[in-house]
């Protein structure tokens, strides 16, 4: 099963080669990992994106718990998130295509970022579902390149009065 | 008072209580050597032959002493030799701090002469390490190693530290206390969790507790002892246990896993109830993981969380200091009413004494032929009468790691220096002188195969040099026996490679490093060996030649149960 893990690290060098050695090193998957400073310019914030069994994923989120950098661990999955990425996608835009194209990224309220007489490239922000869409329909216009983030994800906060979906379910159990 | 970075470095040793280092010179690590002469009275160097010496030194010295063993090695090659001892120490869990000296921090990154990325290749086989590129954090990062290295489940931990940095000038002051806000090893075990394994050791018939290396690391050997007692509970050690419960208790099963006893192997099939005590569930301890004592509810006791549920599953997980939560239970246990577990268990021990009248430790003496095990039944016997038992023993890996685990009755913890879970061959020699710098008193041994203690055998000259009496007993089978056994076993008797075709004359080879060889060819010539060489204050090597064809028994082959035992 998928999980997406949000660590807090220490914002140092060979931090990341701790974690992505720590994957390697014992034969875990890494799907995607995003890294940037937090407001606190010492601290980083991972977003890693990663699979296996529930044994495979205690002993990841153990092992990433016992790297001296590693601040804070948490699975947020089963837990109630906000999750996005973003894609910026080239696209063959000859003049046949051009409206087609555009169309299609306001169906999805992207972005145009770059124009040539040929190519439009688009920036998609969603969840992993709507950039599969939008790149399955473009594919058969062309797609030239395309870079992807991989996922960053937050923990929703609790709403003042109302229920999160995960306590909105166990009350209904 | 700026102090220079070398200056900076070696005070800040003091401040950790560190009397001794083990090291070699370079290049990269001028400056710290010729500090070092101006602290020659405050600090002891031991000067190897080879760093990777230097670590196993580093590491008897810290596993004998329970002290933070350190290393001083120089750039490049220095430092690539240390990988080996670093992973050894790294699976055996044995605190280490090794200074490397790096290339100037300008030149980092330059294929400069003697450059190597230390920190990117020692971080898999360390718990942790630093880079130093500001002599302002110098002491604050040594404070921090040493914290790492020996608090929680301890570990060795590398200092890079660049030759501009080490000359660099900076004020000193040590560091009374540091944070590291990712870094909180957890030391008491929960209260409720503990109160639930109690309650299940109670209730048990055929409880058994499986002990490791934890509990000597955390120094719960007097805590284990009383548990086992007061609840008559069998005990069974696995290698990196050995010492950390008497081998000459009734309780004591003797080791279990691969080599382990038949008692210990069917005990840990049988039992209803299995208390794990600092062991991580090693795959030469279980065997089968499948069929790893398959009736019983687990209780797991470790300091470190990602060795409970790694590969088998367990009912009561306690992460905590293994003395801490013994305590706990000891206390739970005085808090009951009492209760006669000597009877409750009684069919249970009886069981237990069957199998071991069934199928004891045992091998087959034949006439003239020298036997390898008679060779550490000797050893015991004489070290028991000479020096009434107080000795020290070292192993290298392999049929001698094994036969030394099997036939010598460990009572004490801190008696077995052996590379347990990397089995680093050529580890046994220099971990014994390094026990020989913690203890210059007593006696150690370094029980060796022909083939091991060719791996570091340079280290002979160390012991010359500051005159470390080691007693290095070879089991000289002229050949790499443990291998050349699975080829017999597995191999259809093809032994590719295992049987040696030369080696030196272990007693001219003693003789020329200005020891002394001594030699036994027969079984009643090795007594009179033993006692000479515990006779003479100078490093000696006892060349016992042994059957060649002699294999461990019982065996449990890589993969099967446990049950499956090859019998002798």
């Amino acid at each position: 099963m998928k999980h997406v893990i949000s660590l807090l690290v220490d914002n140092e060098p060979s931090v990341l080669s701790r974690v992505s050695g720590l994957f390697s090193g014992r034969g875990f998957n890494i799907e995607s990992l995003n890294v940037a400073e937090t407001l606190d310019p010492t601290v980083s914030r991972m977003t890693l994106v990663t699979f296996g069994n529930d044994q495979i994923i205690e002993q990841i989120i153990k092992q990433l718990n016992k790297l001296v950098n590693a601040i804070k661990v948490v699975d947020l999955t089963g837990s109630d998130y906000v999750d996005r990425e973003m894609a910026l996608i080239k696209v063959n835009a000859k003049a046949a295509s051009r409206a087609e194209v555009l169309r299609i990224v306001d169906i999805f309220r992207g972005q145009v970022v770059d124009v040539s007489s040929t190519s439009y490239t688009l920036e998609i922000t969603g969840n992993d579902r709507k950039i599969q869409a939008v790149i399955d329909l473009l594919s058969p216009i062309g797609i030239m390149e395309i870079v992807r983030t991989g996922k960053v994800a937050i923990a929703r906060h609790k709403k003042t009065g109302a229920k999160t979906e995960k306590e909105q379910e166990e009350n209904s159990e | 008072m700026k102090k220079s970075g070398a200056e900076i470095l070696i005070e800040s040793l003091r401040h950790e209580g560190v009397d001794t280092v083990f090291g070699y010179p370079g290049g990269a690590v001028l400056n710290i050597y010729d500090t070092l002469m101006n602290y020659s009275e405050e600090l002891r160097h031991v000067l190897v032959r080879h760093e990777q010496g230097a670590v196993h030194m580093a590491d008897g010295y810290a596993r004998s002493s329970g002290k933070v063993g350190v290393c001083i090695v120089t750039s490049g090659p220095g430092a690539t030799n240390t990988i080996t001892g670093l992973a050894t120490a790294y699976m055996d869990s044995t605190p280490l701090v090794v200074i490397a000296g790096q290339v100037p921090t300008l030149l980092i990154g330059n294929d400069a002469f003697q450059e190597a990325d230390t920190v990117g290749i020692t971080r898999p086989c360390t718990k942790h390490n630093f880079l130093v590129k500001d002599v302002e954090t110098l002491a604050s990062t040594i404070k921090q190693a040493f914290h790492i290295a020996r608090t929680g489940r301890p570990g060795p931990v590398v200092v890079d530290l660049p030759k501009d940095i080490i000359a660099e000038r900076a004020e000193f002051s040590y560091p009374s206390k540091i944070k590291l806000r990712g870094y909180n090893p957890t030391y008491q075990g929960h209260a409720g969790q503990i109160k639930k394994a109690f309650k299940l050791l109670a209730q048990a018939q055929k409880p058994m507790i499986y002990a490791g290396g934890g509990v000597i690391l955390s120094n719960a050997h007097k805590e284990l002892l009383a548990l086992a007692q007061k609840m008559s509970i069998p005990v069974t050690n696995t290698l990196m246990g050995l010492g950390g419960f008497p081998g000459n208790h009734p309780l004591f099963l003797g080791m279990l896993g691969m080599h382990g006893t038949f008692k210990a192997n069917m005990g840990i099939t049988h039992c209803d109830v299995l208390l794990a005590v600092g062991a991580r569930f090693d795959y030469r301890v279980t065997g089968k993981v499948e069929s790893f004592s398959p009736h019983s509810r687990k209780i797991h006791i470790d300091i470190d969380p990602t060795s409970i549920a790694k590969s088998v599953p367990v009912d009561i997980p306690i992460v905590g200091d293994v003395k801490n939560v013994l305590k706990e239970l000891l206390k739970n246990l005085e808090e009951e009413p009492p209760q006669d577990y000597g009877k409750s268990h009684a069919s249970w021990l009886k069981q237990l004494g069957e199998w071991d009248q069934m199928s004891p430790l045992s091998y087959k003496a034949t006439g003239q032929c020298l036997k390898p095990q008679f060779v550490i039944q000797k050893i015991q016997e004489v070290t028991d009468e000479v020096l009434d038992g107080d000795v020290i023993i070292a192993t290298e890996v392999g049929q001698n790691q094994m036969w030394t685990a099997q036939f010598f009755t460990f009572k004490n913890p801190r008696t077995l220096l052996t590379s347990g879970g990397l089995g680093t061959m050529g580890f046994g020699l220099p971990a014994a002188i390094g026990a020989q710098v913690a203890f210059p008193d007593k006696t150690i041994f370094d029980i060796a195969g022909d083939g091991s203690i060719q791996m570091n055998i340079q280290e002979m000259a160390t012991a010359m040099q500051y005159n470390l009496p080691v007693k290095v007993a070879i089991l000289n089978n002229q050949c790499l026996g443990m291998v050349r056994q699975w080829q017999q076993l597995f191999c259809d008797h093809r032994y590719s490679q295992t049987l040696f075709e030369a080696g030196p004359d272990f007693v001219k080879l003693a003789e020329a490093y200005g020891a002394v060889g001594l030699r036994a060819t027969k079984p009643d010539e090795v007594e009179p060996v033993i006692r000479q060489a515990l006779s003479i204050r100078k490093p000696v090597i006892m060349d016992f030649w042994v059957d060649r064809n002699e294999c461990v028994y019982p065996m449990v082959p890589a993969g099967a149960a446990l049950t499956e035992m090859l019998l002798v």
